[in-house]
């Protein structure tokens, strides 16, 4: 298992890593934290002509909190969020999640962008920028947009950056007084999860974000409900998000998990609550 | 930078063990195979080479990576760490490896030196780790033959062990200048 040959590119710019981009279209390929593209390389599942590597770019590892909103930079990997100091403050959700997230070993390389641009449907990340409105910052070499967290995510591994543009960067949005709770199930603890629920409970109401079951991280909003109606809503929402049967579970256990595990992720986020 | 062309090879030097090391390399060389092939470190295992089994795991800079997703090209000018590197001198190992030989947790050792790289790595900056910690670090790496209860043991009794030499360094007088 050893990758084809492709050219290296380690960007000394952000301006010549998007010119490379620009120019190669398809053929190029950004590689971050390397935890879930090297795989893909070695295994020949992606053949890009030539790899854009973003980790010396010191203007991208930036972490910072500026008007109600934490900014990632795609220089920053998984281990350094998960050490901040304000990350149980600022995003109680992630500090819940991140540690499910792969391993030590994988988390002191892999970025936080680079598990957003790879958009697997059971990552915890993505199901977090998906529960808690975020944004994904991207560029090309002209232009910048932000796109929100429900219209990048597109399918399975697929999202709404183009192949010229780069994440530069994603946003989440600072907590207040919402309670949070993340959990999942998976084969091992730091595999990729079966089912994983993010919940963020209000006074008002409920959100409920979903990973491993439809092919993006899918978040529901219900009013504070309670008992069966409670049972009931989350039954719909098992249902509507489609389930399939594959190796690691078949979609009725998937449903069941949606109920039982979304149930009793909201009961603490409910409890959360300041 | 000069952008490094897939079909010519390009040199990589880095510092290996606090020495420094140079070779040759394709892009696409992984820094495992530049480890064991080029400059015959073969202390490093591969397993997998798709980040899965923690074998090939080395310290790069100060951080933990798998050498198998990791290319020989990204750690020019990097300080890297391997398993040769643990044992204090030829003739004496490490507190945690000898924890390692005293408690048999290795068998085969194929799993065995990316789990002294994580465990070296782990207690310097956990240096009074419980199970549970341990644990979760140990999910990084498959052990196909110890059930790695004898590993865990291994792990808490090295960090005793370092923690107690840590304590007798502080409370040795200084000498008299
Ligand atoms: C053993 C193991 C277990 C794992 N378990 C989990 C798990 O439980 N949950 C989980 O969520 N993940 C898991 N992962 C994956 C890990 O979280 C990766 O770090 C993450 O998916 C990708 O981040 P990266 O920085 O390594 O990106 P890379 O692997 O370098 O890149 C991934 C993809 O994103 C693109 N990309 C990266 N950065 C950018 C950018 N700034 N702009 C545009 N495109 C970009 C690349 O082109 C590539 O397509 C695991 C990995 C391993 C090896
Ligand atoms: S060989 Fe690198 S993780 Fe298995
Ligand atoms: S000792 Fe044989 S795999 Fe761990």
């Amino acid at each position: 298992m050893k990758p084809a040959p492709f050219d290296f590119v380690r960007a000394d710019s952000r301006a010549e890593a998007l010119s490379v981009l620009k120019a190669e279209g398809t053929d190029a390929r950004i590689i971050a934290g390397g935890q879930s593209f090297m795989a893909m390389l070695n295994m020949r599942l992606a053949r890009p002509k030539v790899l854009v590597d973003i980790m010396r770019l010191a203007d991208l590892a930036t972490l910072s909190e500026a008007k109600g909103d934490v900014l990632v930079g795609a220089g920053i990997r998984q281990a350094r969020l998960l050490a901040w100091d304000d990350l149980s403050r600022t995003l109680p959700l992630i500090a819940k999640a991140l540690p499910y997230t792969g391993h030590v070993q994988t988390r002191a390389r892999g970025t936080v962008c680079g598990s957003i641009a790879h958009a697997d449907p059971s990552a915890e990340l993505p199901l977090c920028l998906v529960a808690l409105k975020g944004h994904v910052h991207l560029a090309t070499a002209k232009a910048k947009r932000k796109v929100a967290a429900a219209d990048f995510f597109t399918g399975m591994m697929a999202t709404a950056k183009a192949d010229d543009e780069m994440i530069e960067a994603v946003s989440f949005p600072v907590a207040g007084r919402e309670g949070t709770a993340f959990r999942e199930i998976a084969r091992r603890h730091g595999d990729f999860a079966i089912v994983a629920c993010g919940a963020v409970a209000t006074d008002t109401g409920i959100r409920l974000a979903v990973g491993g079951v439809a092919d993006v991280p899918t978040a529901r909003d219900f009013p504070l409900l309670e008992g069966s109606a409670l049972d009931d809503a989350l039954n719909s929402f098992a249902y509507e998000l489609d389930a399939r049967d594959d190796v690691h579970a078949s979609a009725r256990y998937r449903r069941e998990l949606v109920r039982r595990i979304g149930r009793a992720t909201i009961e603490e986020a409910l409890t959360c609550r300041a | 930078m000069p952008r490094l062309s897939a079909d010519q090879r390009h040199t990589v030097a880095f510092t290996l063990n606090g020495l420094p090391v140079d070779g040759v390399a394709e892009p696409r060389m992984l820094l495992s195979d530049f480890l064991r092939q080029t400059l015959g470190a073969t202390g490093t295992h591969v397993g997998c080479e798709h980040g899965v089994c923690g074998a090939c795991t080395v310290e790069v800079d100060g951080m933990l990576a798998r050498s198998c997703l990791t290319l020989a090209v990204q750690v020019d000018g990097a300080s890297i760490r391997t398993v040769e590197g643990l044992a204090p001198a030829p003739d004496r190992l490490s507190v945690l490896q000898a924890a390692f030989r005293r408690h048999h947790a290795l068998q085969c050792g194929f799993c065995t030196a990316g789990i002294l790289m994580s465990l070296d790595a782990f207690l310097k900056a956990n240096p009074e780790p419980d199970e549970a910690q341990v644990r979760d670090l140990l999910s990084g790496h498959l052990c196909r033959c110890t059930g790695y209860t004898p590993i865990v043991r291994a792990a808490l009794e090295a960090a005793a062990e370092l923690s107690a030499q840590d304590t007798a360094a502080c409370q040795e007088e200084p000498a008299h200048a």
